[in-house]
């Protein structure tokens, strides 16, 4: 269906192979530019062998287990593909200045040894009004009308700030914070004022946390909700243009497009011309968005938001794990954890070399916050780098792990190795003459990348349904076993 | 494998169901061919492994397997050939262990296969297979009972048992059978003093606050709580079993008449009881464990019975009668008893403590062969009423009401209570602040932890908080009645217990309810009075042994186990409850004094099932001796059939007045006929005078 030649910067005109045939369904245009990236700052130097560190640019970012995303890979067979690990340290928040687990399920609560009795029961009893809330729509959901489903929120509580209907369950801050913050990922400080257009409704909130304890438990070999594509999320697209190549879809590397073709009398895109001086003709061309490209027609109907969203975004590489015996794991800096201006939450993904993105004994971390502007997000990015690593720069790295087996390992600090902080502009995909797909977004997940994705879709397909099951019948069988390795 | 809805069959799955089971019944009719021809070449044993593969609860074809078993064994020599065959086997138990893994003949193969020794256990692939079947169900105790084969056959320390119970609790703190486990293991690294298992309270301190996370984070699963049950029982009660009532009592004085000294019924018969009341179930009483030193001739043959209606040979109360009616004596004459239990390693209690306090006991008994007139009158000639209005002389002490009968429990100090209840207070008040969660385990818990603690108070002396204790687990039992209205009958059981704890615990409560009931021509009968009390159940039976007349009428009673220690008993007014059975009235026939017996209003022939038989299965109906009441009935054309239980009962009291009426039973015919036939002595039916 889809013919996709992809286009990436680089080679000499004269090196360019000949595409045959010369007319798409559709072409996506790529890009390699670095435009949404800016106010980049590196420090340190990338330890050796630097060609065993795989960095994405758009971490931190997970997938839940039982992501749409990942249904999407297993019914696609683009699972089989990429391999995934899962971040089996689970969350850390960060509170009062110290680590601590976040209780996120019935054991997880029973084992935890820093809540109070009846900090454990009211986190237990929320838990079981949200999952009897789960079951009963669920329920709902199959059979309508089937008298009044006991277990569900009344409307009044799902329409009710998340914050506010955890108070009313007399949750304590430290527990609203978990619950806010760590399960139900909210960004902004739902406690603040300023930020009344940013408040998790309890209908949203519980909707992420019915993903999140579905996730737990889903494949039987992950721990934790959070899984993670070994070599980073780069294996993703790769993945899935495979199963593309597989139904007869072209894939292009390293050639720019030098030119958009268009029908002047019907004002719409046909084509692109290459670096290589040839012609491709196309349906539907679709546009990485950060392509600044001529209006054809009437002027644009998406309204230009005043304020473009930002997220400040940081990757290091540290020498040892934040927290002993863990190799992936997700930290959790709640609004004012940090500073008392701090309005947005940091997370911080950890990961070690058993996903293959850094050599062994060391440990790769992303972070990221939403910000309105650069200064703020990466004053809070620097900020979360001091609290978990020491930044005291050491030159001989084996000496430092001397020094660390030495000491008590618990009160040590990982040691900053390089980081580098930088701020990533969110840009909207777009319809109309020229398709554009979003760029990747402040939030963990895939989930709105996805749904824009299918919009974009069912634009170009409206008959078609996105991206059937993959009809051998091997792949379809097992799937829930074998996706995370 | 747990909380899986069940799916309704599709017509396919019938078709299915029907095809497996016509090849089932192919497979096990080869299967059975080969058994009974003693068939066991290979052929015929690959045919019982798929029979046992499809079905593994074929059982016969496990025993055709043994049998096949030992019979190819005898021919191989090689241990390699050995080794192989008992690999097969294995192997086939394995299969059919992933088609069923609960299947009691799999199990039991593989255990009598590990018991043949023919061969040296793999035990990494055995802890292998466990391991992986209980991760697929954590709480398989067919998985957990071979566990514990495996770790006694192999002598794994019980320590290392232990820590992969807390290992299955971390994965998953629902498990029943890992907390079962647990406690077994304490119980007996406690018992053995294993180092690191010297100090019980600092144990079950750790255990406490284990299971109390599990409590916390989910009140509503019942696996901790059972857990925390057992805990309170180790807890609560003393170790060692105690007697903590007799009647006759220290230093009492029994005749049949004279006022200054407690009139004994049973004298006139020649018959003294003599009841001992322990704290908690014990067995082994006999005339070597307890000693009996009269003045007067005793047969060296007493015999001490167990008085409760199971056959299990475990009983609190305990009672032997003495026979003193073939004295030859002229005038009044006294004669003194003794009693004394010293340590005895043969009374123990069920969980096998022994008695180890020492206690002794004396008291005495008049006798007059002269007072012809009390030999021969009956005493309950005229009939008795029971008015309300008639008033009770609460000024007049009951002549025997000796609440500390035998000063025995508080002259011994338990050196442990103190820490059981500052245990049990930090643990009520931590359910305290569970409370308002309306979970029906946290409330019951905390009446439990409640009334543990008013048990142990009640050893010393601190009345006012025992009764605070009380009072609060009153209410929780009237809240749980409400909240949990599947349960009632159990929580008013429980709250019965309580009231009558309440009403009898101390001195003056108790007075209210007691009085001297004066009878013409006789001793007056120490009278007691529980009425209109909502109680169903009896209770603290120990504290009313010297009981002569008891009335309970106007409650809600449905059962009166414990009322048999009342060995005195002559009168017992039933009226107005809820006795919905003859065979609920099996204690009454063990007491032999009783005369007068009041049943109006109850609901006797109401319900056509006798559910008492069901919660208490009593010898009762399988008594032989009663054919002879059977054939004295059929004579007088009373079906048996009908009136089994009534036939039983009444063949075993020897009432003089009895009232029946506003039972449903006395709308049948011949029932009256029953009763009097079968109590000659019979003076008063109904209020009405029996010619």
């Amino acid at each position: 269906m889809a013919d996709a030649p992809a286009t990436g910067g680089g080679f000499p005109a004269q090196d360019y192979p000949t595409i045959d045939p010369t007319s798409f369904d559709v072409v996506l245009c790529g890009t390699g530019l670095p435009d949404p990236y800016s106010e980049v700052e590196t420090s340190g130097a990338v330890p050796e062998p630097s060609r065993r560190f795989t960095a994405d640019l758009v971490g931190p970012r997970l997938l839940y287990c039982a992501d749409e995303a990942v249904d999407l890979l297993l019914r696609s067979g683009g699972s089989h593909h990429v391999e995934f690990k899962s971040v089996e340290g689970g969350t850390l928040l960060y509170w009062d200045g110290d680590l601590y687990p976040v209780p996120d399920s019935r054991q997880a609560i029973f084992k935890d040894t820093t809540l109070q009795l009846r900090e454990k029961n009211l986190l237990f009893r929320f838990f079981k009004l949200v999952q009897a809330h789960i079951a009963a729509s669920a329920a709902g959901a199959a059979a309508a009308g089937e008298g009044e489903a006991s277990g569900r929120l009344p409307d009044e509580d799902l329409d009710l700030p998340f914050v506010e209907f955890l108070k009313r369950q007399n949750l304590s801050p430290k527990m609203r914070a978990v619950v806010l913050y760590a399960i139900a990922m909210a960004d902004y400080d739902q406690d603040g004022v300023e930020s009344c257009e940013r408040l998790l409704t309890t209908r949203e909130g519980v909707k992420t946390i019915a993903l999140y304890s579905s996730s737990i438990g889903r494949f039987a070999n992950a721990e934790g909700a959070f899984i993670y594509p070994m070599y980073g999320h780069g294996e993703l697209p790769q993945a899935f243009c495979r199963c593309a190549a597989v139904k007869g879809a072209l894939y292009v590397l390293r050639m720019p497009a030098t030119a958009l073709l268009v029908d002047e009398e019907k004002k719409r895109y046909v084509g692109i011309r290459l670096a290589s001086g040839q012609d491709i003709l196309c349906q539907q061309l679709i546009l990485d968005p950060s392509y600044e490209i001529p209006s054809l027609d009437m002027p644009s109907d998406a309204p230009v938001s005043n304020l473009p969203r930002k997220v400040a975004r940081g990757i290091c590489i540290i020498s040892s794990s934040v927290r002993q015996d863990t190799s992936n794991v997700l930290v959790v800096f709640p609004p004012k954890s940090l500073e008392e201006e701090q309005i947005t939450a940091v997370r911080v993904l950890q990961l070690s070399s058993n996903l293959a993105v850094c050599p062994p004994g060391m440990f790769m971390a992303y972070l990221s916050t939403p910000c309105t502007d650069a200064f703020t997000g990466k004053k809070c990015i620097s900020k979360a780098i001091d609290a978990l690593f020491s930044t005291k720069v050491s030159n001989d790295l084996e000496d430092h792990l001397e020094k660390n087996s030495e000491e008590n390992k618990e009160s040590v600090k990982p040691t900053l190795l390089w980081s580098c902080v930088y701020v990533q502009e969110i840009i909207q995909g777009t319809s109309g003459t020229a398709l554009s797909c979003p760029i990747p977004d402040e939030n963990m997940d895939y989930r709105s990348i996805l749904e824009s994705t299918k919009m974009l879709f069912t634009d170009i397909c409206p008959n078609e349904e996105f991206l059937p099951r993959n009809s051998a019948p091997k792949y379809a069988s097992d799937n829930d076993s074998d996706s995370a390795e | 494998m747990h909380g899986r809805p069940r799916r309704p069959d599709k017509p396919e799955d019938a078709a299915a169901a029907e095809a497996k089971a016509a090849k089932l019944r192919d497979l096990q009719a080869q299967v059975l061919h080969n058994h009974h021809s003693r068939t066991y070449t290979k052929e015929a044993l690959g045919l019982s492994f798929k029979l046992l593969e499809i079905n593994p609860e074929a059982y016969t074809a496990w025993n055709y397997r043994k049998l096949a078993f030992q019979h190819n064994i005898g021919e191989l020599s090689e241990p390699e050939a050995i080794k192989s065959a008992i690999d097969d086997e294995l192997r086939v138990v394995e299969v059919a262990l992933r088609q069923n893994p609960k299947s009691y003949g799999a199990w039991y193969h593989r255990k009598w296969l590990l018991n043949q020794k023919l061969a040296p256990v793999d035990f990494k692939r055995e802890f292998g297979l466990l391991d992986k079947l209980l991760k697929v169900d954590a709480r398989n105790f067919h998985g957990w009972n071979y566990r514990r084969f495996l770790a006694r056959f192999m002598g794994v320390p019980e320590e290392e048992e232990l820590k992969y119970t807390i290992d299955k609790i971390s994965d998953n703190f629902s498990n029943y059978s890992a907390w079962h486990n647990r406690s077994i293991l304490l119980s007996n690294l406690l018992i053995k003093q294993s180092k690191g298992f010297e100090s019980k309270q600092k144990i079950f301190s750790e255990e406490f606050e284990l299971v109390t996370q599990a409590l916390f984070t989910d009140p509503s699963d019942q696996s901790g709580w059972f857990y925390h049950l057992w805990l309170l029982a180790q807890t609560s009660s003393p170790e060692n079993p105690q007697l903590i009532a007799s009647w006759p009592s220290n230093g009492s004085n029994l005749s049949l008449s004279s006022l200054s000294s407690i009139c004994c019924y049973s004298l006139k018969e020649g018959i003294l009881p003599i009841v001992l009341y322990f704290n908690e179930p014990v067995k082994g009483l006999s005339s070597s464990s307890v000693s009996l030193n009269s003045d007067l001739v005793v047969s060296k043959n007493i015999q001490w019975r167990p008085l409760s209606v199971t056959d299990s040979g475990h009983s609190n109360c305990w009672v032997t009668y003495l026979e003193v009616s073939n004295l030859e004596c002229n005038s009044l004459q006294q004669f003194s008893v003794e009693v004394s239990i010293t340590n005895s390693d043969e009374i123990v209690s069920r969980s096998g403590s022994n008695y180890n306090c020492p206690v002794h006991f004396s008291f005495t008994f008049e006798l007059s062969n002269n007072d012809s007139t009390a030999k021969d009158i009956d005493p309950i000639h005229e009939l008795i009423s029971w008015d309300f209005s008639e008033p009770l002389l609460s000024h007049v002490n009951p002549s025997c009401i000796c609440f500390e009968q035998l000063k025995i429990t508080t002259s011994l100090v338990h050196k442990e209570s103190n820490w059981h209840l500052e245990r049990l207070s930090d643990e009520i008040d931590l359910f305290r602040e569970l409370h308002d969660d309306n979970s029906k385990f946290a409330k019951l818990t905390l009446a439990r932890l409640l009334l543990a603690c008013a048990a142990i108070k009640s050893r010393g002396s601190s009345l006012v908080e025992r009764k605070g204790y009380c009072e609060e687990s009153l209410g929780l039992f009237n809240d749980l009645i409400d909240l949990d209205p599947s349960h009632k009958r159990y929580y008013e059981d429980e709250r019965s217990l309580v009231l009558m704890d309440q009403l009898t615990c101390d001195m003056e409560a108790f007075k209210k309810y007691c009085s001297v009931k004066a009878l013409p021509k006789l001793a007056p009968l120490n009278h007691v009075q529980l009425c209109r009390l909502s109680l169903t159940r009896i209770g603290f039976a120990e504290r009313l042994l010297w009981v002569q007349m008891l009335d309970l009428s106007h409650n809600n009673l449905r059962s009166i186990e414990g009322l048999e220690a009342l060995q005195q008993l002559v009168c017992l007014n039933l009226g107005n409850n809820q006795i919905s059975s003859f065979t609920a009235l099996e204690p009454l026939t063990k007491i032999i004094s009783l005369k007068v017996l009041d049943l109006s209003c109850n609901e006797i022939g109401t319900h056509p099932i006798d559910t008492t038989r069901y919660i208490c299965p009593s010898p009762f109906s399988h008594r032989v001796e009663a054919c002879e009441a059977f054939e004295e009935c059929r004579k007088k054309n009373i079906n048996v059939e009908e009136f089994w239980d009534a036939i039983l009962f009444f063949k075993h009291v020897n009432l003089v007045q009895l009232c029946l009426e506003g039972n449903a039973v006395t709308n049948k015919e011949n029932l009256r006929t029953l009763v009097v036939t079968l109590n000659p002595s019979l003076k008063w039916f109904d209020g009405k005078f029996v010619h």
